[in-house]
């Protein structure tokens, strides 16, 4: 112990519980352990079975043969993964970036100096419809959009319009928005505390509009969380597996976004070599969308 | 016994700093030390390292007669009292005093005992079932001494003891801590970066910068006689006036006047030096006289009993800004012409940083250097 | 009300009058507009939940929200049902098991990872949260169900621990930390003083001090799993291992037609436990909001 605490010492604290390495190591190899098999292995195992013709069922399924990038030039030239991605986009764009991130700021800025019930009613009711079970919050879709019965129809006067079947995609992304808005609204609310109000102030006495202010007090202040905002209720949403359970991705594959497709060309249709190319595809956008932040956050950093 | 003594003591950081450099120190038995520096001359590091809580890079430390290089802190038989005091917010004010017993195994109704008994000595007998952010900052340094007085240590350190607390409450807690540690009799050692506090508190200062130790002395010792510049400028409320001089002629000629080589220093003729004088020895009157600094009065600052005077010596070449102190109802106006005096005995020369003014007899007795040097 | 003030131009000597009325005038409005939005904003959440709040206590539960024939007999179909109250059972399994994981787990590596300098340290948890927040779920469904294969935890309640465990722990580990770096340091260096051993002060100093943070990950924890419904549903196969996510799920797409008086009441039975979970820590110690907190 006491030989090995001054290798690892730094200004100024450099162990402070005299922790030693091998104890310290010994702390994190269960964790470490945990992540490797179940989060560094599968993403790695996605890379192979991407590259092959592997099979849940018949003949492929005991030897599995590699095939290459067969995988992947047949989603590339495949129709419906080209839509199903296409619909992901939208997915994403509408419910998290226009849908969550704008009414959650929205919400944040129309609450930001109010204290009281209605703040605890209104943040209440967002708050709840984020931490509620997905499978609920379906079913709780399901019945709001019903055609015949559903209280949306009921309230609007126009019995028999099909939501789900007439506009899928719209339905989940209206679910999606309404599902996730907690996050940005509590993240925004926190970004906006941080915004002094002698800023505001300077600005108003100036006599900036109010969106001159939200444009050059605001948001130059609180850039980097919107950009952490973004980040997160992107890759969230690009992986969001919630719309199989109110939509299934139907019907006729309109609402089918990746997840849902991967979900049913791998599990339900037994093609996981196919599966894990896609699957792979989808690590790959992932990685994007989070480099494209990460830059855009150390360009910010940068520049400060 | 419980001496402490280091010996080429060495701090290394990975990162290369070398905070500690070959450092010898003996702390004698009962003393109330402290080390006084700069921030990052290596003071809090020394303290640490005496703790065991940073491990030397060489050289060793010996509390009382045992080595304790290579112990780890609860084995130095040490207490300390951190800056921020590090009183476990979790824990009542009891529970607080008496953990380090509950550590030793100390039964629960004993060391509840002690803890009671420990309290009642500070004062704190009233707070026992508090929590520590219920206490004030005094309060809270009081229970952080009660912490470390109830194992009966060897040694006390305190790390930066007064810093934490408000102006006012430090003067108390400064006339508090030095009682206490009289009467305990603990070897006790203290960080500060205030001058007047390692003054006022310590029975012996030991002035560092740069991991190394530029002076070791009594308060009236590092006061009087700064061993160097570096101690000349650290030490008192009012930093010593040091001025360029120049041997000419047997005379030391410091921006133009000559004034007697002070306390018989042997200089030889042409060579340059730099003189020393503090403030508060220096003497103002508007008359001519001789052996004097003659200058034009730029600024005057009031602070209370007395005036902080700044004079610009209208000696010929290089220009140079002298400070003295005028008592209250003495002072002159921005723009005066005046004569300072230094007071005989009070002067030191400095050659190349260093001191080469010989010892003298002190002139003044050490209780007015104290209370002036704690304005 | 501020957005009101601020759009008005500096006033103009000659008409003061006219000036103060149109400021006080988009004031109003602005008020108003603010009140309308926020009631819509509180219809538009509220709305799909009623029918939670219906249904349950009707007697004759239509897929409509509407006032109940106030009644507590859906409850006792409920008991009939053979699945509905053990996998309410199974979900508090695989929520405790998980917490009790993540927690323990994430607590030792972020003290580790705060107080020791490991090289590469930052690099390393940034690398993990990036990939925890990319690869959990969809994206290695089929992996993960190979994986699990593999390791004969097919079927396995074990299996679904240790998959979600794994999925969570990056940014349990990070909130915790954040926690741990914020705790100073000089608590546990006094006790090092006074002779306590690393895992003392583990016990005593370290686990008091960052209880709210171990709360926080453990609510955390334990409402991932609790609404997790693709782990489960990938890797327990029959109805007598399934959590209520699953059960939930089945209830309304198989059988025919679902049986509204169960599916009500179960999804309110399912609901409340987090509901009530999250009053309870955002009374207890406040919300406290840390980036990637879900998920």
């Amino acid at each position: 112990m006491t030989g090995r605490r001054s290798e690892t010492g730094a200004s100024p604290a450099p162990d402070a519980a005299g922790l030693g390495r091998l104890r310290a190591t010994g702390f994190l190899v269960p964790s470490l352990v945990l992540i490797l098999f179940f989060l560094v292995v599968p993403a790695a195992w996605t890379i192979y079975l991407g590259v092959t013709n592997y099979r849940l069922t018949g003949l492929a399924a005991a030897n599995p043969e590699i095939v290459g990038l067969d995988n992947y030039t047949r989603a590339l030239g495949d129709e419906r993964f080209r839509t199903s991605l296409l619909l992901t986009l939208q997915f994403v764009l509408g419910s998290a970036v226009i849908g969550q991130a704008g009414l959650g700021f929205a919400i944040a800025y129309a609450l930001r100096d109010r204290r009281g019930p209605l703040r605890r009613v209104v943040e209440g009711f967002v708050l709840l419809s984020w931490i509620l079970p997905s499978s609920v919050v379906a079913f709780l879709w399901i019945a709001l959009l019903d055609r015949d019965g559903g209280t949306l129809n009921t309230l609007l006067g126009i019995p028999g319009t099909a939501w789900l079947l007439d506009h899928p995609m719209l339905s989940i992304i209206v679910f999606n928005t309404w599902r996730g808005t907690a996050f940005s609204m509590m993240l925004y609310a926190a970004a906006l505390e941080n915004v002094p109000r002698s800023h505001l102030e300077t600005a108003r006495l100036a006599g900036a509009s109010t969106w001159q202010q939200l444009r050059d007090v605001v948001f130059p202040r609180i850039r980097g969380h919107v950009l952490t905002n973004l980040l997160l209720i992107s890759l969230w949403t690009f992986n969001d597996f919630a719309p199989f359970l109110i939509t299934a991705g139907g019907p006729e594959q309109r609402s089918e976004i990746l997840p849902v497709y991967v979900y049913k060309v791998a599990l339900s249709g037994g093609e996981l070599g196919f599966g894990a190319a896609i699957s792979f595809v989808m690590l790959l956008i992932n990685l994007v969308i989070a480099l494209v932040y990460l830059r855009m956050l150390g360009r910010r950093k940068e520049k400060v | 016994m419980s001496a402490i003594t280091m010996r080429a003591l060495t701090k290394v950081y990975p990162n290369g700093v070398r905070a500690l450099d070959a450092l010898d120190l003996e702390i004698t038995d009962g003393e109330f030390f402290a080390l006084l520096g700069p921030s990052g001359c290596g003071k809090t590091t020394l303290l640490r390292t005496i703790a065991g809580l940073e491990l030397a890079s060489g050289g060793s430390v010996h509390i009382g007669d045992r080595a304790v290089t290579q112990l780890p802190p609860g084995k130095r038989d040490v207490a300390m009292v951190f800056q921020d005091y590090a009183l476990f917010p979790h824990m009542t004010v009891r529970e607080n005093i008496a953990y380090p017993l509950r550590i030793k195994k100390v039964d629960r109704r004993a060391r509840g005992e002690k803890a009671a008994e420990t309290a009642d000595e500070l004062g704190l007998s009233a707070l026992l079932d508090r929590r520590p952010g219920q206490l004030s900052g005094g309060q809270q340094q009081r229970v952080a001494l009660a912490r470390a007085m109830a194992c009966h240590p060897q040694v006390f350190l305190l790390d930066e003891p007064l810093s934490n607390l408000d102006a006012r409450l430090r003067l108390e807690a400064r006339t508090f801590l030095k009682r206490l540690q009289r009467e305990l009799g603990v070897t006790t050692v203290f960080v500060t970066h205030d001058q007047a506090e390692a003054l006022a508190l310590a029975d012996r200062i030991a002035v560092m910068e740069g991991g190394r130790i530029r002076q070791v002395g009594t308060p009236t010792e590092v006061f009087r006689r700064p061993a160097n510049t570096f101690v000349a400028g650290f030490i008192g409320s009012t930093p010593m006036n040091l001025v360029d001089a120049e041997v000419r002629d047997g005379r030391l000629v410091v921006a133009g006047a000559p004034l007697p080589v002070p306390d018989d220093t042997p200089v030889t003729d042409g060579e340059k030096l730099v003189y020393g004088v503090r403030p508060e020895y220096l003497d103002y009157t508007a008359e001519a006289a001789p052996d004097a600094l003659h200058g034009q009065v730029v600024v005057v600052e009031n602070l209370g009993s007395f005036s902080l005077v700044s004079l610009d010596l209208t000696g010929d070449g290089d220009a140079a800004t002298i400070q003295v102190v005028v008592p209250e109802g003495r002072e002159p106006q921005p723009g005066d012409s005046g004569w300072v005096m230094p007071r005989p005995g009070r002067s030191l020369l400095y050659r190349d940083g260093e001191l080469v003014s010989p010892a003298a007899a002190p002139a003044v007795p050490a209780a007015r250097a104290a209370a002036a040097a704690e304005q | 009300m501020s957005t009101a003030t601020s759009t008005a131009p500096a006033p103009r000597r000659d008409a003061p009058a006219a000036e103060a009325s149109g400021i006080a005038v988009r004031h109003v409005l602005a008020r108003i507009g603010r009140y309308v939005f926020l009631c819509a904003v509180l219809g538009f959440f509220a709305l799909p939940l009623l029918w939670l709040a219906t249904a349950p206590f009707d007697d004759t539960p239509t897929i409509t929200a509407s006032l109940p024939q106030f009644t507590l007999d859906n409850f006792r179909a409920l008991l009939d049902n053979p699945y509905a109250l053990s996998s309410l059972l199974n979900s508090v399994y695989l929520a405790a098991g998980t917490a009790a994981l993540v927690v323990t787990f994430a607590a030792l590596a972020a003290y580790a990872l705060s107080r020791v300098r490991v090289p590469g340290r930052d690099a390393l948890l940034y690398g993990l949260l990036l990939l925890s927040s990319i690869v959990t779920g969809t994206a290695t469904m089929v992996p993960l169900f190979e994986l699990a294969f593999r390791l004969n935890l097919i079927d396995s309640r074990l299996g679904v621990i240790l998959i979600l465990s794994g999925g969570l722990l990056p940014a349990a580990i990070f909130i915790l930390k954040d926690f741990m770096d914020g705790t100073p340091t000089s608590y546990e260096e006094s006790a090092r003083v006074f002779g306590a051993s690393p895992l003392q002060i583990v016990r005593h100093i370290v686990v008091p001090l960052v209880r709210p943070g171990l709360a926080t990950v453990g609510v955390w924890a334990v409402a991932n799993v609790w609404g997790n419904f693709l782990v489960p549903f990938l890797l327990l196969r029959g109805p007598e291992k399934a959590p209520a996510a699953v059960i939930m799920y089945t209830l309304y797409t198989e059988g025919g037609q679902a049986d509204l008086r169960l599916l009500s009441t179960f999804s309110l039975l399912y609901s409340l436990p987090v509901a009530l979970m999250f009053v309870f820590v955002s009374s207890r110690y406040g919300f406290r909001f840390h980036g990637g907190i879900k998920r």
